[in-house]
């Protein structure tokens, strides 16, 4: 079994290269049409990486490849178009969110893990897992807060659910197109590797934001330095991870517009955490609490003096 | 019958008998019964349909499906393997259900609307948007379930979520404390792994089996975000 595994080990490194060297087989193709360049680009990594695995998943995966290749592209009004993004299996999904959780720097989220084939179930429900759970634990922080202070008003503040969903959507699709226009705009200047699609984009923040889910549950722990230092352990885990996915598709630009669109993409990340932490995790009575405060940009590799608002002086 | 086997057109033949004059030697020696009758008998069931569903009371009505609708509970309350309440769904039971745990999450209009729990519509809302984006989720991972199969299940089983409300709110009219938030945990616990066992029970079939956790994962964060609900529930 240790040679196969060897096998399939360099397998998997030419696949990858293979994929990043021929971006019109690998990227555009998505866009463009649904099935054939794309998916015979995965037979290979695919066959790679589950090679060690069953066989009969193989052959059926194989199968599954050549019937889809008969079968003519679904408009974007049937339904069998959606279904083709949430082609995905449980081992598929874990996979993909391990990928995420340890970033490495040669380690491209959407050669290794995705592969042409992004899917839009782990963004969806990463997404609403981390706005629900954003919303229970910033009231379990007010419960246990009013159990050492009994003068603190407790509510079930069903309202954060809302707002909690509606910020997450909006960061988990919205900053994701305007990337994806953003580097499409950016395409004459490189010549090697094209830019990743909308679908795959999305996939790369959705997954991303898995590792903000353990971070917020931690964060009940009411000690302040351990919640800034979780924070700042979530947001360089998970920054890292986009920009070791990022760089590659940057770095034939000019250094100019590589550093910023980078320390743009960190900077978001940053805010959000920030504004979540700030929002959700204010602990103190109604009413102290200042309408939803003015968040100051604080990246935490940039020294600059920031005005803090009041309230975070005192959560 | 020998006669009849011969052939009387045989043209090497000259005998002079006539055609077929064999034929009237054979005789029918038996009764064969040939006659009977060729109405086909009505079912009463027939008959039942084509006047009574209009003339009948309604109560007859209400109680026909009241009576469906307990069945499906008392399916829903000892979950087994069964397609009961996929073959006649109704969405009845998820609506009573539904508009039960609403009514009984609203609080007084003391507080400030801003801070306090879910409203009824709030409730409304999340239950059925929720049941419809599980399905949607469901058939777009390949689930061989049909919509309303699908929304007709998750409704149902609320229906220990709403056991647990009702025991809830009895519980909060003793004295708070410490104990009284202990059996509420308690209860609404057992209650949300009785409903994420219940709906397993009937939906895990419809899946592919290496997609099934990624379709109970959403209905287990369904039922957890209705237990958090109840269980945040103040009077």
């Amino acid at each position: 079994m240790a040679a196969a595994d060897e096998l399939t080990f360099h397998e998997f490194e030419e696949a990858t290269n293979l994929l990043a060297e021929t971006p019109d087989a690998a990227t555009t193709s998505r866009s463009d049409q649904l099935t054939p360049q794309g998916h015979v680009a995965v037979a290979v990594g695919s066959g790679g990486s589950y090679g060690a695995e069953d066989e009969v998943e193989e052959d059926s995966d194989k199968a599954a490849l050549l019937q889809e290749q008969q079968k003519p592209q679904p408009g974007f009004w049937t339904f069998g178009y959606y279904q083709s993004f949430f082609d995905v299996d449980t081992s598929q999904v874990m996979d993909r969110i391990k990928g995420s959780l340890l970033p490495r720097p040669g380690h491209n989220f959407v050669r290794h893990h995705l592969r042409n084939r992004p899917d839009l179930y782990g963004p969806f429900w990463i997404c609403a897992t981390l706005a629900f759970v954003l919303a229970v634990t910033g009231n379990l922080t007010l419960v246990l807060a009013q159990r050492r202070d009994p003068s603190i008003h407790y509510s079930p503040q069903f309202h954060k659910v809302a707002v909690a969903s509606i910020t997450i959507y909006c960061y988990a699709w919205l900053v994701p197109l305007a990337l994806w226009g953003f580097l499409w705009w950016r395409k004459g200047v490189r010549e090697r590797m094209g830019p990743y699609t909308f679908l795959e984009t999305v996939s790369v923040y959705g997954y991303s934001l898995f590792i903000f889910i353990p971070m917020v549950v931690l964060w009940l722990i009411p000690v302040p330095w351990l919640q800034w230092l979780f924070g700042a352990l979530a947001l360089a885990l998970s920054a890292a991870g986009l920009v070791f996915t990022l760089w590659p598709v940057v770095r034939e630009d000019t250094r100019l517009v590589a550093v910023a669109l980078l320390s743009a993409v960190v900077l978001l990340h940053a805010l959000l955490a920030l504004g979540c932490k700030l929002y959700f995790f204010q602990s103190l009575p109604p009413e102290h609490l200042a309408p939803m405060p003015q968040v100051s940009p604080l990246p935490p590799n940039v020294p600059r003096p920031s005005t803090l608002p009041q309230s975070m002086a005192t959560s | 019958m020998a006669e009849a086997e011969e052939s009387p057109g045989d043209p090497g033949t000259a005998s002079p008998r006539p055609l077929f004059a064999g034929l009237s030697d054979i005789s029918i020696s038996q009764d064969i019964p040939i006659e009977g009758e060729i109405t086909i008998p009505v079912r009463s069931r027939i008959r039942e349909f084509d006047s009574s569903t209009l003339n009948e009371s309604v109560q007859n009505t209400i109680m026909r499906d009241l009576k469906a609708v307990g069945k499906k509970f008392m399916h829903v309350l000892y979950p087994r393997r069964s397609n009961t309440l996929l073959r006649d769904w109704d969405l009845w039971g998820p609506l009573i259900l539904c508009v039960t745990l609403a009514l009984m999450l609203q609080r007084g209009s003391a507080d400030s609307e801003k801070d306090g729990g879910p409203q009824f519509a709030e409730v409304f809302v999340v239950v059925w948007f929720g049941a419809v984006t599980i399905t949607v989720n469901s058939k777009l991972l390949g689930g061989n379930i049909s919509f309303f199969q699908s929304l007709c299940v998750l409704g149902y089983c609320i229906l220990p979520l709403t056991v647990a409300m009702l025991i809830c709110r009895l519980v909060l009219l003793a004295e708070p404390g410490p104990i009284n938030f202990m059996v509420r945990l308690f209860v609404v616990t057992v209650m949300f792994a009785w409903s994420v066992v219940a709906s397993t029970a009937f939906l895990a079939d419809s899946q592919p089996p290496n997609r099934k956790a990624l379709a109970i994962y959403p209905v287990f964060l369904f039922y957890f975000v209705i237990s958090w609900m109840i269980l945040t529930f103040t009077p």
